[in-house]
C-alpha cells in the first residue's frame, strides 16, 4: 500500500475462538 | 473504532477493537475520520482543494480495503462474550505475601505508611507463611504454575522467614505437581552478597526500589532518621542487577509533583547502567503536596513523548533500555477475555498479611472493608470476591468508548475506589497517563519499524 503501513498482523477479534495476573496486560 | 494521533514526526491510526495499528500518510491521516459518515464522493469535495484527486482515490481504496479485511472500524463484539467468560470457576494463581509489616526507610508516599499498613508492626511467621503455600496450593485446581511475591514493608526485615518458605515451597511443588515463581521487592538497605546469591538461585523476578537522581530519590525516601538512601542502594543494586545478567529484575521508581521532569530520572538510572526500569506516577490522596494535579498532565504528557523520542535514539544506536510503561506487544500479547476482564485481584491474586489475613490486592491491605477471609478459612467474603469478578471493562462506564481499554483492562481496582469510593470507576489521573503511555509505546514500535 501507498498511503498506510500496517505494523501488525493481528486481529483481536480471531482470539475470541482460540483464548479464553497481572497489575503488563499490554503479556 | 478508530484512534489516530500525531506523535513524533508520524501520524498512527490505532483500530481499537482489532488491535492493527497503522502508520499512514496525511491523505489516509484525513480519509479516515471521514470514511464512515461520507460518501466516497463528499470526500473527494472536502478533500480535494489539499490532495490531488487520484492521490484521494488510492487513499481511499486502501482504507476500503482494510476495513473490509477487518483492520479497520471493527466492532466491538466482544461484550456478551466477556460476561460469560467471567462467569467461569477460577482459581487463584498468585499471592502476594506481606512478610514484613515494617520497614527501614520511611518514604513520603508509601501507601503502607512505614510498612505498617495503618495496623501495627510485624513480621509473618513460618506458620502462617507456610499456610499462605498450602492454602495457595489448594486453591489452584490444575494449574501448574502459581506465583508468590514477597512484599512488605520490607521483606529483607524477616529474610530468614522468606528462605524457609522458599524451601517449603521447593518441597511441596514436587509433592503436588506445582511449579513456584518466587519474585521479591527490596528496598536495597539490607541487600547483600547472601541475599543476592539467594535471589539469583530462587527469585524469578526481583524489583529493587530506587527513584531516581540522588536528590530526588532521598527527598522522598528517607530513612527514619531523615537521612538519603541512595548512596547505600546504589552500588548494590548496579551489583545485582549484573550478577542477573542486566534481565529479570527491575529498578522501579515513584514520581511525583517535586520531579515532573521525572524523564530526566529514567536516563539517570539507564546512565547508572540500569537496562530494566520503570519510573511510575504517584498515587496519593489530593492535599498532598506531592500528588500529581490536572495542571499537571500537559508537562507530563510533554515528558513521556521527550522519553519515549530518547528511548528511540538510543535504540538504534545500541544502548536501548527496556521501559516498563513502553512495553507493548503489538503481534502478540493475551486474548481478547484476558485483556478486558482486568488484573486478577480479588479472584486469581491475593494479598496475605503477616497474621494470614487475606485481602484483593496489596492496595487494599489495611482496610476492613475489603477483609476476603484468612489462609486457615479461605474465602469467606464471596459477595465481595464476586464483585471482583463482574469488574471487567464493560462494568466501568467511563472504559466502555476508550481506545485504550484492550491495553489498561480498565485501570487498578484499587486506585479507583479510593479516588471515588467504587472499584467500578477510574482514577482519572492515572487514566489519561495510561492513555499517552500506550500512544508513545505505539509510536516507539512504529520509529523501530522504519528501519
Amino acid at each position: 500500500m501507498k498511503h498506510i503501513k500496517t505494523l501488525n498482523t493481528k486481529k483481536l477479534q480471531n482470539t475470541v475462538k482460540k483464548g479464553g495476573t497481572s497489575c503488563t496486560v499490554g503479556q | 473504532m478508530v484512534h489516530q494521533y500525531k506523535n513524533n514526526g508520524f501520524n498512527i491510526v490505532l483500530d481499537v477493537n482489532s488491535g492493527a495499528v497503522h502508520v499512514v500518510d496525511d491523505i489516509a491521516y484525513d480519509i479516515i475520520p471521514l470514511f464512515e459518515s461520507c460518501s466516497k464522493e463528499e470526500i473527494l469535495g472536502r478533500l480535494g482543494q489539499t490532495y490531488p484527486q487520484g492521490e484521494i482515490e488510492e487513499g481511499y481504496s486502501e482504507v476500503e480495503a482494510l476495513a473490509k479485511d477487518g483492520q479497520l472500524f471493527t466492532e466491538d463484539g466482544y461484550e456478551a462474550y466477556i460476561s460469560s467468560f467471567q462467569e467461569r470457576p477460577t482459581v487463584v494463581k498468585a499471592l502476594c505475601l506481606h512478610i514484613a509489616h515494617d520497614c527501614n526507610l520511611a518514604c513520603r508516599y508509601c501507601f503502607a505508611e512505614e510498612g505498617e499498613y495503618h495496623g501495627r508492626r510485624a513480621l509473618m511467621s513460618v506458620e502462617t507463611g507456610k499456610a499462605a503455600l498450602d492454602f495457595l496450593i489448594a486453591n489452584s485446581g490444575n494449574r501448574r504454575n502459581l506465583e508468590v511475591d514477597f512484599f512488605g514493608g520490607e521483606p529483607l526485615m524477616n529474610f530468614g522467614v522468606v528462605k524457609e518458605l522458599v524451601a517449603y515451597g521447593r518441597e511441596q511443588e514436587k509433592l503436588h505437581n506445582k511449579n513456584f515463581r518466587f519474585t521479591l521487592t527490596t528496598n536495597g538497605v539490607l541487600l547483600d552478597d547472601e541475599v543476592m546469591e539467594f535471589a539469583n538461585r530462587e527469585m524469578a523476578n526481583v524489583v529493587l526500589s530506587i527513584d531516581g537522581r540522588k536528590e530526588v530519590n532521598d527527598k522522598m525516601r528517607p530513612f527514619r532518621k531523615g537521612a538519603g538512601s541512595y548512596d547505600l542502594i546504589v552500588p548494590k543494586f548496579q551489583k545485582f542487577a549484573e550478577s542477573r545478567g542486566q534481565e529479570n529484575y527491575y529498578v522501579r521508581g515513584t514520581y511525583t509533583r517535586y520531579n515532573l521532569d521525572f524523564s530526566e530520572d529514567v536516563l539517570h538510572l539507564a546512565d547508572l547502567g540500569f537496562t530494566q526500569i520503570s519510573v511510575e506516577p504517584v498515587v496519593a490522596k489530593p492535599e498532598e503536596e506531592y500528588a500529581l494535579r490536572e495542571e499537571d498532565l500537559p508537562q507530563l504528557f510533554a515528558e513521556y513523548d521527550k522519553l519515549a523520542a530518547e528511548l528511540v535514539k538510543r535504540e538504534k544506536e545500541g544502548r536501548g533500555i527496556n521501559f516498563f510503561h513502553f512495553m507493548i506487544d503489538l503481534e502478540g500479547g493475551p486474548c481478547v477475555a484476558k485483556r478486558l476482564s482486568g488484573c486478577g485481584s480479588g479472584t486469581e491474586y491475593l494479598a496475605v498479611t503477616p497474621w494470614g489475613d487475606l485481602y484483593p490486592c496489596h492496595q487494599f491491605v489495611g482496610d476492613e472493608a475489603f477483609l476476603m477471609g484468612n489462609v486457615t478459612e479461605g474465602i469467606q467474603a464471596k459477595g465481595l470476591q464476586g464483585e471482583f469478578k463482574r469488574c471487567n471493562v464493560y462494568a466501568k462506564e467511563k472504559c466502555r468508548e476508550c481506545f485504550a481499554r484492550f491495553y489498561c483492562s480498565g485501570g487498578c481496582a484499587a486506585n479507583s475506589y479510593n479516588f471515588h469510593g467504587s472499584i467500578t470507576d477510574v482514577y482519572d489521573i492515572g487514566c489519561q497517563l495510561q492513555k499517552k503511555r500506550i500512544e508513545c509505546a505505539i509510536m516507539i514500535k512504529a520509529a523501530l519499524a522504519e528501519e
